[in-house]
């Protein structure tokens, strides 16, 4: 039974690498260099509609498989039209009177005639509407949002119904579940508080190891390794840790070295401790995001780039070589997106754990490194 | 670029010494390596972000 179902693992891992493979054979005539090169870069950007997978047919027609998705701009007044009006970037979407138009996934007003203007360095001088459109990455988010949702209302219900005893898909989370409560909040945050913080650091661990695996699918989403979610997530982290900080947490940062010397001889040490401690509130929540977001970014990268290695060897050599290696790399990636969650998760509590402390707990850790 | 490729050496020396320490540490006391594991985990973490960070500002 047991090799069965590992035979069933291992055909649906190498069913989904090949599908990954199959997203990225957009073949076209030119430099194949620059194309996968362009390719890549698309696809580590948020787009307006949800194309799975493109070609171009016979007659030299580009054909996308997908759906658009709603733009939503707020220019004057709020303009809601399909994404399906930019055709790809490649015609003007009009609406109520304004003309719009899709320029390195970005969209710009134009006139009817849909000109760009640039400065000298090459960038678009058009006005930018302001954006809030339900693009890629947002559908994933909802989807992610709604699968957790109903998830774990639905184990919740169970464990009601079962005198507490996990059932079905509960045996797998519930491991995981109390791995990050005995694990990594008791130990960070103590005893007494650990409960305060345990939906956020719950619902951030599930909510990236989610999406970075909706990452590795061929859906090809690329939600963690954009720079707008990671930084939303960490300012989650710091509201949450300088809103719920002790008075010993701000006294900490603005008096460190407290009774243990005459205020005369802080005045120089405080010159420059103060500001390094004030920094630092700001520096850890922003390592959190560059960390999640350039791991992620990164490892699609690496994918990508080896997926086309296929295209510039064009032999019997390259195929096997890209697969095995693409095939290891999304292994390994496997295990990235687990190591992230959990270290995202684990400096949160760290951060948490620095915010909830009082004084007797601060005692006990004497001799410690506590700052970061 | 230069500064790009020394960064990620000197990342990858720390990285690599955390983990060897690591490694020696837990053949030490093989009952704490859970502990280990996740001091070990949070310093190859930050100095990643280091690297990363480097990397970001050279591209």
């Amino acid at each position: 039974m047991r090799t069965k179902i590992t035979v069933k693992t291992i055909t649906l891992l190498l069913l989904l690498v090949s599908f990954t493979a199959f997203a990225s054979e957009e073949t076209g005539k030119g430099d194949k260099k620059s194309e996968i090169k362009e390719y890549i870069q698309h696809h580590l950007k948020d787009s307006y509609d949800f194309s799975l997978f493109s070609y171009t047919n016979d007659a030299g027609e580009h054909k996308y498989i997908g759906a658009p998705l709603p733009v939503i701009l707020w220019d004057n007044g709020l303009k809601v039209f399909s994404s399906s009006k930019f055709h790809h970037g490649e015609t003007i979407a009009e609406a109520g009177g304004d003309y719009y138009k899709l320029y390195h996934s970005k969209i710009y007003k134009t006139d009817a005639a849909g000109t760009i203007n640039y400065d000298e360095e090459h960038h678009p001088t058009n006005v930018k509407p302001l954006d809030f459109s339900i693009t890629k990455s947002v559908v994933m988010i909802i989807i992610t949002g709604l699968l957790m949702f109903f998830l774990f209302r639905g184990l919740a219900r169970s464990y009601a119904n079962n005198g507490g005893i996990a059932k079905g898909v509960g045996r797998f989370f519930e491991p995981i579940v109390l791995y990050i409560r005995d694990d990594i909040a008791i130990p960070n945050i103590g005893e007494k508080k650990h409960m305060k913080y345990m939906p956020f650091l719950l619902t951030v661990f599930f909510f990236i190891w989610f999406l970075n695996m909706f990452g590795l699918t061929p859906l090809g989403v690329n939600v963690t390794g954009n720079l707008a979610v990671t930084a939303s997530l960490a300012i989650l982290t710091f509201l949450l840790t300088n809103l719920t900080g002790t008075s010993d947490y701000w006294k900490h940062i603005f008096d460190p070295l407290g009774d243990s010397m005459p205020w005369y001889a802080k005045i120089p040490l405080y010159v420059i401790l103060i500001p390094i401690e004030v920094l630092g509130i700001f520096i850890k929540p922003f390592s959190l995001l560059i960390r999640l977001y350039a791991n992620m970014q990164a490892g699609h990268i690496v994918l990508m780039s080896l997926i086309g290695l296929m295209f510039i060897f064009k032999s019997w050599l390259g195929s096997p070589l890209s697969f095995g290696l693409a095939f290891a790399i999304s292994l390994i990636e496997i295990l990235v997106a687990l190591l992230q969650a959990y270290i995202f998760t684990m400096l949160s509590a760290l951060y948490f754990g620095f915010a909830a402390e009082t004084h007797d707990h601060a005692e006990d850790h004497d001799g410690e490194v506590q700052h970061l | 670029m230069v500064g790009a490729g020394l960064v990620v050496i000197g990342v990858g020396i720390g990285i690599g010494k955390i983990g060897g320490s690591a490694m020696e540490a837990i053949a030490r006391q093989p009952e704490s390596y859970g502990k280990i594991q996740t001091a070990m985990l949070i310093a190859a973490a930050l100095i990643e972000g280091i690297g990363f960070a480097a990397l970001f500002a050279v591209s």
